[in-house]
């Protein structure tokens, strides 16, 4: 009954903000006569009859899905593996560190152009940007992490014969997973604004193309329905990972916790 | 076994030295200017033995310790456990440190925590299984097998790092001052504890602390610390009798009389270093 009553009252808080900011939009918009901005209710109409019962979600939001994935897994895999080897030796991170903070401070869109005179306007290209964008937060918060492994665990794995990859999967990648993680979270925005860029430029299909197909056919309630799509979208994404990181780093809250006082 | 021990060991069959420390000296390197640290340090610890290493704070207690457990290279002199010289940590060694919450792996169970070793040692699954029980019964947490080292109490995460210790059947364990964060009840159900298993399992044992009482009601045998740069200023026999429990022995005359000599001793150290006790 209490637990009910929590609960219900988390469902609450968590959508007060969402339900009343569509309301706003539905109530300032229900009788505009602008063509620019239509009324919400078109818009969730369309959003049934362009997206749902189209072959869009086939045609265009699943290559868009597809490339994110695959430009975010290989930047989580080139990430926490150069992380690793960058912040366990003190050598090589002097070595690379002006060369890290160079590559990180160009925005990912010029990256743009320049990767399509080399990979093409393909599906390798939008991957290539994807992954030049979602490297470096990965990247650099692994390099942290690795780097703070604590000293006494390290004395630990030496002495009872932890080496080799046991010690780099349970000493230091876990011990670095929280800082990991937040480097995915970071990526993982930074890819969805990328994905959606990359196709703008050139592209035959995906979220990015067909919002832009839509603005320049002046489609524009079509265009507000992928704009809403696009934002259900990182919901679900950000969800997912949130997911991901109350699993992986059970411990890490539970620890904390524990720090604070908190434990039995 | 290559070098005879110089110093006397308790009566008994057993006498083969297993740890031999030579003249062993640690200089710190740091920018310009170089800090002493160990002096010189002698001594051998005979299979079977439980020897306490007693010094006042900033002794070089864990330079000696570092040093024997292979994580520290020597400045000059060797470190010889069973006949080889130390340069890396040998297999055969066990170590407890005085930080419990931080040389347990908090993204493991209690169990997986204590079967790590044992998987490096490539042992097979159902050993693994038999020694994790085991170690983790006789330190008497054969019930929270599942749960997270956090959400145990200090005194029970000390359980079980002792326990991955004794589950890796050590031919040597040694604990650097494993009870100076616990309160005092459980470090004195802890110290029997440590005697108990040290009785029972016969595992030569360095037990490294800066509490005399705690000292000399463990070993056998007490080595004195000067303070830094350390040398042995004394090597006590504790001739107690082997069944100690904290009640009657700590009130015992005996126990009185041997906590009183290495008292002294620590009070010297304080006040002489290796550099003016040696010359």
């Amino acid at each position: 009954m209490r637990l009910a009553v929590r609960v219900t009252r988390t469902v609450v808080a968590a959508l007060a903000l969402p339900v009343a900011l569509l309301a706003l939009w539905w109530i300032l918009t229900a009788d505009s006569e602008s063509y620019y901005l239509p009324p919400l209710s078109e818009i969730l109409a369309g959003l049934d009859d362009v997206w749902l019962r189209s072959d869009r979600l086939s045609a265009d939001v699943l290559p868009s899905l597809l490339r994110l994935s695959g430009g975010f897994l290989l930047a989580v895999l080139l990430g926490v593996s150069l992380g690793v080897a960058i912040g366990s030796s003190r050598r090589l991170r002097a070595f690379c560190e002006p060369v890290l903070e160079f590559l990180r401070a160009i925005p990912p869109p010029v990256l743009v152009p320049v990767l399509m005179l080399f990979a093409g306007i393909g599906d390798t290209m939008k991957v290539l940007v994807i992954l030049s964008g979602c490297l470096w937060p990965i990247l650099l918060n692994t390099v942290e992490g690795v780097r703070a492994v604590d000293e006494v665990l390290v004395e630990t794995a030496r002495c009872y014969g932890v080496r080799g990859p046991a010690r780099l999967w349970h000493l230091v990648v876990r011990s670095a997973s929280p800082q990991i993680v937040t480097g995915m979270r970071q990526g993982l925005s930074i890819g969805i604004i990328l994905m959606v860029i990359s196709e703008m430029f050139a592209a035959s299909n995906g979220l990015g193309f067909s919002i832009i197909q839509f603005q320049r056919t002046f489609a524009v309630t079509e265009m507000w329905t992928g704009i809403l799509l696009l934002g259900l979208l990182g919901f679900l994404l950000a969800t997912l990972m949130r997911l991901f990181e109350r699993r992986v780093l059970n411990w890490y809250f539970g620890l904390r916790q524990a720090q604070r006082g908190g434990s039995r | 076994m290559s070098a005879m021990s110089q110093t006397q060991t308790e009566a008994g069959p057993r006498t083969e030295v297993l740890l031999d420390v030579r003249a062993v000296r640690k200089v710190y390197e740091g920018r310009g200017r170089s800090v002493e640290a160990v002096r010189d340090l002698t001594f051998a610890v005979a299979r079977g033995d439980l020897v306490c290493v007693v010094g006042p704070s900033g002794a070089g207690k864990t330079t000696l310790l570092k040093c024997i457990a292979g994580l520290l290279a020597p400045t000059s002199g060797e470190v010889v456990l069973e006949g080889e010289s130390v340069d890396g940590p040998p297999p055969g060694m066990a170590v407890v440190f005085q930080e419990y919450g931080r040389s347990l792996f908090p993204w493991m169970t209690v169990r997986k925590n204590v079967e790590l070793p044992l998987k490096q040692k490539k042992l097979p699954k159902a050993r693994r299984a038999e020694l994790v029980g085991q170690a983790l019964d006789a330190v008497g947490l054969g019930d929270v097998h599942g749960a997270y080292p956090w959400q145990l109490s200090g005194g029970m995460q000390q359980r079980v790092a002792i326990a991955r210790a004794i589950a890796y059947e050590p031919h040597i364990l040694l604990m650097d001052e494993p009870f100076a964060a616990v309160d005092a009840q459980t470090r004195a159900d802890l110290e029997d504890l440590v005697r108990s298993l040290w009785q029972r399992l016969g595992v030569t044992t360095l037990f490294v602390t800066h509490d005399i009482d705690e000292a000399v009601y463990l070993g056998q045998r007490v080595l004195v610390l000067s303070s830094s740069p350390t040398v042995v200023l004394d090597d006590v026999a504790v001739d107690l009798p082997a069944q100690r429990d904290q009640l009657t022995t700590r009130s015992s005359a005996r126990f009185t009389e041997l906590r009183g000599h290495v008292f002294a001793q620590i009070q010297r150290a304080k006040k002489h270093s290796g550099a003016s006790v040696v010359e």
